[in-house]
């Protein structure tokens, strides 16, 4: 994974509480098996007119004006401003893909769902928590002044406003560690290979009916 | 020293590691896959060069994706190439990787979160993991069970283990009795509609009391299903003798002295009588209702005697934004009736409402009549193949079809419309799935969440009606 680095840009604000991931990336596009190229479906069916199939060419088709990601002025936001609970429903990784893809590094928001808040530092985007008022104070800042842009500094826990202000955020120390350092959980898991084994052995005493040994129970059912 | 909750007890029993901030290394017990979320974790591991942990940790079968209707052979004749090519991948996938799988055409293969408990592959005590939300559903057996996504599959995969941090504990206490014709489907809207859909966020949810001491273990696991619709990611119920009944002799359950072994520490998980929960909310079961929701979100939920809710009266501005918003997209007035909502598609199925006693209800709702006029589709899609089989042994497909359901096979199929199974535009459908999301079940379709008894009343009314008349 990349390292998250400090990073200045437009913000775009998506009024609306309870964003699903079903609205962020519908799921006609999950049949993909890769992990790229859901940043032209990112909110398929708020930011586009026609109904969107996978394969399609997306830069014919026509936009729904009134969408906030399609208004001259939010072009090319890496920093995407929500109302709380933004990324509730389905567990699709394909929803921080989507955003990503699109050009999303952070989302600022009241308060996230679990899931999709933990698929976003496996993917390189930064989910901020704000207090309420914090957020409507910026949802108004954003829409008063064309071409807003916050500072975001990881390493410093802040966000600096175009008047210099600044906002500190609170992150978890070891996903702040591992944002900045772009490290990939699954090494630093194999780190600890011994203590899962040895953990192991010790529950196969303990509780050996979990360690089942399913292909050969199988088998035997498929002899029956 | 206050007692263990149930959920302290499952997270103590898995932890490989912890660090000073509270970080652990969880070990996971059983890992369940399907052919949306896992491809790219698959492919991660291949590009890697590693190997699964513990390869018999894994359970496999396709189910988002597999057509409903009779194919003309495998999957490699499923019609739309894409579909194809995310079952066959799964197929694949699991071959190379030595994964147990019940692929398409095998009696056992369904909805990834049927088949687990049905096959005894999901046991109390466990950790159960799968890249899908509604994995809530095995806390039914008094398992810590969650949904995760592609990174955390593939972590699984690849270590067996999870880096979590402990949530907190919430009790959802609901005593009483219910009234007939309210089921455990209306139970949970019914929560969900009281705390919301993020009322759960941070917590475990632990389902107590006695409308869950006296619900049936696939009761439960309605429950549980939408624990993560209330914002939570883990539901659970306290093992009990009903669990350790439903366990036994199935396929993957241990037996013998392994059996015995077992259930001696399975009567341990529950929690303790002085453990403490970090927030407690009670409910009375007998005032529950049945439930239908309105809008599109599974916390805008009204009782079947009751009227849509006016955004005027809500006094938090981004709540009734939320709410006009839901009102346009459903095509509903504030002030309408429950039971004025038309039914144009109903939908008997999902890993919430999908297994045998779902059915069972719903056939005795619609034993001896027919589906409405105006009802353009109403689909039964059992939850696997096992209970299909079941379904048919007691008659109930023959009750279906006979009143103008079509009796399909096995998979997730409208819930959530990956497969050719959609609701149309500006359709209202009767839905015992979890979701109703704007275009959940197709783009621009209007989602109506309620029990199987409610969907089965509904498309006979053409309306949304109550079930109570019915029985």
């Amino acid at each position: 994974m990349e390292k998250f680095g400090r990073l200045t840009a437009i913000v775009a604000p998506l009024d609306r509480a309870n964003v699903d991931t079903d609205a962020i990336i519908p799921k006609q596009f999950l049949k993909s098996i890769r992990r790229t190229g859901f940043g032209p479906n990112l909110f398929d069916e708020w930011r586009y007119l026609d109904v969107g199939e996978p394969g399609q060419d997306c830069s014919n088709r026509p936009l729904n004006p009134d969408f906030v990601l399609n208004q001259p002025r939010y072009q090319g936001a890496k920093i995407l401003l929500a109302r709380e609970n933004f990324g509730c429903g389905s567990s699709r990784e394909h929803a921080p893909w989507a955003l990503k893809d699109y050009g999303f590094d952070v989302i600022i928001a009241p308060s996230f769902a679990e899931i999709f808040f933990n698929n976003c530092f496996k993917n390189g985007i930064l989910p901020i928590v704000l207090p309420e008022e914090t957020v409507d104070q910026l949802f108004k800042e954003v829409e008063a002044q064309e071409g807003y842009m916050l500072t975001v500094d990881l390493e410093a826990q802040t966000l600096t406003r175009p008047d210099g202000e600044v906002i500190r955020f609170e992150v978890d120390p070891f996903r702040r560690h591992c944002l900045l350092e772009g490290l990939d959980d699954i090494g630093l898991t194999l780190q600890h290979a011994d203590e899962i084994r040895a953990y192991e052995e010790r529950r196969k005493q303990e509780a050996p009916w979990l360690f089942m040994h399913l292909r050969e129970i199988a088998e035997k059912y498929n002899q029956i | 020293m206050a007692g263990k909750t149930l959920y302290d007890k499952l997270w103590d029993e898995h932890v490989v590691r912890q660090e000073e901030d509270g970080t652990a290394l969880i070990y996971i017990d059983r890992h369940l896959l399907h052919e949306v979320t896992s491809p790219q974790a698959f492919e991660g591991l291949r590009l890697a060069g590693r190997k699964p942990w513990r390869v018999d940790a894994n359970l496999a079968t396709p189910d988002h994706n597999v057509p409903t209707t009779e194919l003309k052979g495998g999957p490699e004749t499923i019609e739309d190439p894409i579909s194809r090519i995310q079952v066959l991948t799964l197929d694949r996938n699991a071959k190379e990787f030595g994964i147990l799988e019940f692929p398409m055409g095998d009696p056992r293969q369904g909805i990834v979160h049927v088949v687990g408990p049905e096959e005894g592959a999901t046991l109390p005590g466990m950790t159960v993991v799968c890249g899908d939300s509604h994995t809530s559903t095995h806390g039914a057996l008094g398992c810590l069970a969650h949904g995760i996504g592609t990174s955390e599959v593939e972590h699984v995969l690849a270590t067996q283990c999870l880096i979590q941090k402990k949530m907190k504990n919430m009790l959802i206490k609901v005593d009483g009795q219910l009234q007939p014709g309210v089921g455990p489907k209306d139970v949970i809207l019914y929560i969900i509609r009281e705390i919301g859909t993020a009322g759960g966020t941070g917590y475990a949810i632990e389902f107590g009391g006695q409308v869950f001491r006296d619900m049936s273990i696939e009761g439960r696991m309605t429950v549980c299903n939408m624990a993560i619709e209330a914002g939570a990611r883990a539901g659970m119920v306290a093992v009990d003798e009903k669990t350790i009944e439903y366990v036994k002799g199935r396929p993957f359950a241990p037996t013998g002295e392994l059996w015995d072994k077992a259930v001696e520490h399975w009567k341990t998980l529950h929690s303790d009588p002085d453990a403490e929960f970090d927030v407690v909310i009670e409910f009375d079961g007998s005032q529950i209702k049945p439930q239908v929701s309105w809008g599109t979100s599974p916390e805008m939920v009204i009782d079947i005697d009751g009227t849509v809710p006016n955004p005027d009266h809500e006094s938090d501005p981004v709540k009734a934004n939320g709410m006009r918003r839901a009102l346009e997209y459903m095509g509903l007035e504030a002030g309408m009736k429950a039971t004025d909502i038309p039914v144009d598609y109903v939908f008997i199925g999902s890993c919430t409402n999908s297994r045998i006693e779902d059915l069972r209800a719903a056939a005795e709702v619609v034993r001896g009549r027919k589906v409405s006029d105006r009802v353009e589709q109403a689909l039964v899609v059992p939850g696997s193949g096992l209970v299909k089989k079941q379904a048919e042994e007691e008659g109930l497909d023959v009750i279906f079809k006979e009143a103008g359901f079509e009796w399909r096979n096995p998979g997730c199929s409208m819930c959530l419309a990956m497969n050719a199974d959609r609701l149309p535009p500006k359709k209202h459908c009767a839905s015992t799935s979890n979701r109703n999301f704007e275009g959940r079940q197709g783009a621009g379709g209007r989602t109506h969440l309620v029990s199987p008894q409610m969907a089965a009343a509904a498309a006979i009314a053409g309306h949304f009606v109550d079930v109570r008349e019915f029985l």
